[in-house]
């Protein structure tokens, strides 16, 4: 008997590798044979390949060498292509947006040029590997779920990266290619604008990515406890009810008073995942344009409470006569 | 398959402890305390190390006194040629004044040879010029700037701590790499830099904001947009100016700041408003003391773009709310407060400070 009490996977088969469902005339072939690794195996399926690359998936890893390249060689050689400065710095170094002042217009390659072009490569990989994903689905029968989820996550990046610089009127507001630089415009970026944490569509967002995690915990921990029990066999437990999904379903009705369902909880997760990064785009794309101070519009709507003053009164200074 | 199982075991502990090192190693040792400054439920704190206060503590004694000048006496202008600056003293109190400088700024083994040639009076060397400016400057500070230095003021002291030249100063960084052509600017940002917390924010916000006179404030004052055009890249700076604070000071943002909104004065602390008038201190000191006297040092007390060295909150501060912990040493040093009419002879120096304060005590105090 399977034992599936572990954080790794127990259960390896071998056997002669799979090589997939018939594919539709004019596709690519999938290249190699496949073969098993026993390390990966302990993480998901030990069956590595055959792999299938197409048209669409080596135009998108083009594209996305080329941003790669563009980021990595401008980040080097602002540290004089010093091997070790760059590794040692590597966190803080960045390909910048252009400056404000610049608008939307095209900049000098050393002004922003580069950016915008690793912006451009960027995006062109990351539709080009949707449109892949797209048509691998189809191609294998499957829905498109995956798509869409994927989807919604490059409607964050293009909110950030260039339809809300440009309803702005200047690239100088997008994200910096860098690791650090990219969390500090985030905080630098709530700051400008009163302070995100008021903008409600970034509080649904939080919501839904730690809702994204706590489902994930539940359903997971569920299936991997009823599994003794035939639970891991989800997709026929939908239909046909075993002891599993009907112990499942009760613990959480014990725990919580309210269960999901063996196909529900997948539906569950998917939105949960799916609303995390598009309400987060929609608070970015209002961010700016349509609201300037988020805590202000919190106070004007009542959303922000108003607590007791412990100190004395501060007035600005500035507003003092004889101000220096 | 199982043979290989101790072995992966003893990677995957290794991986593990790797992990956790690489993880943990930026973090500070333990004890943390805080103390709450603000409304209960605000998270308006501060984050406070013992272990780490006791040794700021002891980098922040006041050196014992010098004994009062005795009153009376012979004005010094009557005794020395040349004095420009310290001409309401008598001979006492201006010999005082001397002293102090060279047990808190002149390198030991020069004394008084590192302002002076044999003859007392001359101005040959550039540090005498020098010095005679910054008196000036601390006797400005204390009588012009007490929205800042309230009545604690400052001495050579604060800034010098025994060091010719004090040990947190600025120069004007441009960042203008070697490279040129068609290389990616950084925009000024980017490099890891101590005294902007190794953010990847701009390093030089002193330049734009201590030294010019660059709009700090860059959030809306309507919830709507109202014209208000300021960039993230402008937050970026003023951003930086105030982590930079934050480490000159060691404090959290919220001890001038409810940081639930940083632009808003109502509710900001108090802390906030002597914040404000120093750096316009800063700016006014940089502009006309440090700026002026460029020409008079050696090109090895200049900056790389050949611009003098210049003041910020940690040139004073040295990671302490109060630069010593508030311990007034000005009061014990009539002599650098102001002008000082000759008569008001002090009746006696204050006792040192008990060195057993601790080192938190008035961090939360209202002014």
């Amino acid at each position: 008997m399977a034992e599936y009490q572990n954080i790794f996977t127990r259960v390896q088969i071998r056997g002669p590798a799979y090589a997939g469902v018939e594919l539709p005339r004019g596709a690519w072939g999938r290249q190699g044979k496949g073969g098993f690794s026993h390390l990966l195996g302990r993480f998901g399926d030990a069956q590595i390949g055959p792999i299938y690359l197409g048209t669409t998936g080596l135009m998108s890893l083009i594209c996305g060498f080329i941003a790669f390249e563009i980021i990595g060689l401008n980040m080097f050689a602002s540290v004089h292509w010093n091997p070790i400065q760059f590794v040692r710095q590597l966190p803080w170094l960045a390909l910048e947006p252009p400056s404000p002042a610049n608008g939307l217009h095209f900049p000098r390659l050393q002004d922003g040029g580069w950016w915008l072009m690793a912006g451009f490569f960027l995006t062109s990989s990351v539709l080009l590997w949707w449109l892949r994903m797209y048509r691998r689905a189809r191609a294998l029968g499957m829905g498109t779920h995956v798509a869409w989820a994927f989807l919604s996550a490059i409607w964050l990046m293009l909110v950030l990266g260039i339809i809300r610089p440009v309803l702005m009127g200047s690239f100088g507001e997008a994200v910096p290619f860098g690791i650090f630089p990219h969390l500090d415009w985030t905080a630098a970026f709530s700051i400008r604008y009163g302070n995100l944490f008021y903008n409600p569509f970034h509080c649904l967002s939080i919501a839904f990515l730690y809702g994204s995690t706590l489902l994930f915990a539940m359903h997971g921990g569920t299936i991997l406890a009823v599994s003794r029990l035939g639970g891991d066999r989800e997709l026929e437990q939908i239909v046909d009810r075993g002891t599993a999904a009907e112990r499942a379903a009760l613990f959480w009705r014990w725990t919580m008073g309210f269960n999901a369902t063996m196909e529900s909880i997948h539906r569950w997760a998917w939105w949960f995942a799916v609303l995390c990064p598009l309400v987060g785009g929609i608070g970015i794309l209002l961010t700016g344009t349509v609201v300037d101070n988020w805590y202000l519009w919190a106070v004007k709507h009542h959303v922000a409470p108003i607590y007791p003053h412990v100190f004395p009164p501060v007035v600005d200074p500035a507003t003092l006569q004889g101000a220096p | 398959m199982s043979g290989n199982e101790p072995m992966i075991h003893r990677v995957s502990a290794w991986t593990l402890l790797l992990a956790g090192a690489i993880t943990m190693g930026g973090c500070e040792r333990p004890p943390v305390e805080t103390l709450q400054g603000g409304y209960r439920g605000l998270g308006m704190e501060q984050v406070i190390n013992p272990r780490l206060d006791a040794i700021k503590a002891a980098k922040n004694q006041l050196p014992a006194p010098i004994p009062p000048a005795a009153a009376g006496g012979p004005p010094a202008t009557s005794v020395y040629k040349n004095i420009q600056v310290l001409t309401d003293l008598n001979v006492a109190e201006f010999s005082r004044v001397m002293l102090a400088i060279t047990q808190w700024v002149a390198p030991p083994d020069q004394s008084c040879n590192y302002c002076h040639t044999s003859d007392l009076s001359s101005d040959a060397r550039y540090t005498k010029v020098v010095a005679r400016r910054m008196l000036q400057m601390v006797r400005h500070i204390n009588s012009d700037w007490k929205t800042h230095v309230s009545n604690t003021g400052v001495t050579c002291y604060t800034c010098h701590r025994g060091n010719a030249v004090p040990q947190n100063v600025w120069f004007t960084d441009s960042g203008q790499s070697a490279e040129t052509g068609l290389i990616a600017g950084n925009a000024g940002k980017n490099k890891p830099a101590p005294a902007i917390g190794l953010t990847a924010l701009p390093y030089d916000p002193f330049t734009r904001f201590l030294l010019q006179d660059a709009n700090i404030r860059v959030i809306s004052k309507d919830a709507l947009p109202d014209g208000n055009r300021s960039s993230i890249k402008q937050t970026d700076s003023t951003y930086a100016l105030m982590i930079s604070i934050s480490q000159s000071l060691g404090v959290n943002c919220d001890f001038c700041h409810n940081t639930r909104s940083f632009a808003m004065w109502d509710g900001s602390t108090p802390k906030r408003t002597t914040a404000w008038y120093g750096i316009r201190l800063a700016r006014d000191l940089n502009n006309n003391y440090m700026v002026p006297l460029t020409e008079h040092f050696p090109p090895q007390r200049l900056g790389i773009l050949g611009d003098v060295a210049k003041i910020n909150c940690a040139t004073c501060h040295q990671g302490v709310f109060k630069p010593l912990y508030g311990e007034s040493m000005a009061k014990d040093y009539p002599e650098l407060l102001g002008p000082m009419h000759t008569v008001a002879s002090p009746a006696g120096g204050s006792p040192p400070a008990a060195a057993s304060r601790p080192a938190t005590a008035g961090l939360l105090a209202q002014p």
